[in-house]
């Protein structure tokens, strides 16, 4: 395989995207001319205190709050840990039940973990085969003393798209307040936090062309919930730590910039998704998309080759020139596939060979298509080597022993 | 980058990709479930090794300990074959990620456990020899 490509498409745009020359240019302009520290009362301090305020209320009103209603914070992992944590941590002793998904990011995953770890007793909420959390599932967990409910708006995997306003309703009928992590889905999906009617999510700004370092905490008036940072009385108490007015204010831009374009581009993009779709899965045998087929994110394309091991995949992709991901062991690095693909349903040895392409706004139509023929090309050669497609080609089966971890892990489930 | 240039060159072009027909014997190890197969098909003449094949299923590393393990025993004698270890794959490689450490002990095992399909088609592994083999119940992914 020689013809090393010379140019690079990036197609990984839910892992980060590129900062937004608009985004950066304000981003300098800040740094330049407003080093102030927003909690000092002479000019300075006073003008970076009017931008921070400014920041706040054009991002507030990206998403349908008040100003009063969101706090800016370094990522969307801190969002998460803080909604969590800060809502459970104020019930503790009294509302010792959370429930989450069981296809959540790390971030809010984790953070379950580390509650069960204090003693709270969590329930993860099953999936379908296409990714979605059944309402009826949410009803039947709630509980007296259930305090918090968590469900990500859009998974980072496979895109599927939660019923979230249905679901937030059921914890609103319990009196359980409700945080989505809408990391994936702010600036590629309409996220309008009255419509959704949760309490509490979670934004990350480099998923919307701002820089990475930067996310925001939405929190309903009258929600209530711990602090995660003890410090200074920053962000009307509630998250200490200077504010990072140079990237707020790109964060700012950037949402309101995906805001005013999101209609022409999500359609765009959702068209470009389509025909990768379908393409795929036409020219390329024993092919599976993961994910719902039209409830998913605009850009979000998740497919499994069978017989292909999805870090080899990647690297012959990137030798072409192609930036994605997957959701393999070997690039999860541990020795299990995605629990997102395990949620789902997928066996082992399929989630091993997932790749997951994302479409973002600066990649063309025929850019992202000219993936396929090298795609097919790459399943052919790595089939050519599987002992896998062998056995299949036979039509034979080939008792593999299971190793003693894969065992253990077996039996732990 | 993830891996040396060695490995990403035995990675692009694998050397020894295939089966071999009439092969003396073969091994398999590894499992799907875990994300890596590997299939060793060795040509065994006068207690020589003159031919070896592979098919893997797995990662980069996977692939490119497979090439270079095949490279390493064509040409030698079933006793060379034997002292053929992990370590020393890996290091004619030129290293590799600790987490891809067991990739290697995957390739050792394919070779170890074609050996051992051939003295048991013989016969049955020789005592003084069966040490070599212990390699074959450890576990890939404790290494």
């Amino acid at each position: 395989m020689s013809d090393l490509a010379t140019s690079r498409i990036y197609l990984d745009h839910a892992a980060t995207t590129p900062v937004r020359p608009e985004v950066s240019a304000v981003i300098n302009d800040v740094m330049n001319q407003h080093f102030g520290n927003a909690s000092s009362i002479y000019m300075e301090g006073q003008n970076a205190k009017r931008l921070l305020e400014e920041y706040r209320d054009q991002t507030a009103s990206v998403l349908n709050a008040n100003g009063s209603e969101i706090y800016f914070t370094s990522c969307g992992t801190e969002s998460d840990n803080w909604a969590i944590k800060g809502v459970a941590l104020r019930n503790f002793g009294k509302k010792m039940h959370i429930i989450t998904s069981s296809i959540e990011h790390h971030a809010v995953l984790h953070s379950f973990r580390s509650l069960e770890k204090l003693g709270y007793s969590v329930t993860y909420l099953p999936v379908d085969t296409d990714g979605l959390v059944h309402p009826d599932d949410l009803k039947k967990a709630i509980r007296e003393d259930t305090c918090l409910v968590s469900i990500m708006m859009a998974n980072n995997e496979i895109g599927t798209i939660q019923p979230i306003k249905e679901l937030s309703a059921i914890a609103k009928s319990r009196g359980v307040l409700f945080h989505t992590d809408a990391v994936q889905a702010v600036g590629a999906i309409p996220v309008d936090v009255r419509d959704l009617g949760v309490d509490l999510l979670s934004l990350s700004g480099h998923k919307f062309y701002a820089p990475k370092g930067v996310g925001a905490l939405f929190i309903r008036k009258g929600v209530q919930l711990n602090n995660l940072f003890d410090g200074g009385t920053q962000e009307y108490n509630r998250r200490a730590g200077t504010e990072n007015l140079p990237y707020i204010a790109g964060l700012a831009k950037a949402l309101t910039l995906a805001d005013h374009e999101m209609k022409e581009s999500s359609v765009r993009i959702e068209g470009i998704r389509d025909k990768l779709i379908d393409a795929v899965l036409a020219s390329i045998p024993h092919v599976r998309l993961n994910g719902h087929r039209t409830q998913r994110l605009p850009g979000n394309a998740n497919f499994s080759f069978e017989f292909i091991e999805g870090e080899s995949l990647l690297l012959l992709l990137d030798h072409y020139g192609f930036s994605c991901s997957s959701g393999s062991a070997c690039t999860s690095g541990s020795l299990d596939p995605s629990h997102v693909l395990l949620a789902i349903g997928l066996p082992h040895e399929i989630a091993h060979g997932s790749l997951r392409i994302t479409i973002g706004r600066d990649n063309t139509e025929k850019d992202v298509l000219s993936i396929v023929p090298v795609l097919l090309k790459i399943a052919e050669r790595l089939r050519a080597m599987s002992p896998l497609y062998e056995d299949y080609l036979n039509a034979r089966e080939t008792e593999y022993e299971l190793c003693e971890k894969c065992y253990k892990d077996e039996e732990d489930k | 980058m993830l891996y040396s240039d060695k490995v990403m060159d035995h990675f692009m072009n694998p050397r020894n990709v295939g089966e071999i027909k009439d092969a003396s014997a073969t091994g398999t190890v590894g499992n799907a479930k875990c994300g890596d197969i590997m299939k060793v098909y060795l040509k065994i003449e006068d207690d020589r090794i003159i031919d070896a094949k592979f098919k893997t299923f797995g990662c980069g590393s996977a692939i490119a300990t497979s090439s270079m393990a095949t490279e390493m025993i064509i040409g030698k004698s079933i006793d060379e074959a034997l002292e053929l270890t992990n370590k020393a794959v890996a290091e004619a490689l030129d290293g590799l990620p600790p987490i891809k450490m067991h990739c290697s002990l995957l390739a050792e095992q394919a070779v170890k456990a074609a050996l051992k399909e051939y003295y048991e088609n013989l016969g049955g592994i020789p005592d003084d020899k069966k040490k070599y083999f212990e390699v074959l119940q450890e576990d890939e992914h404790s290494v």
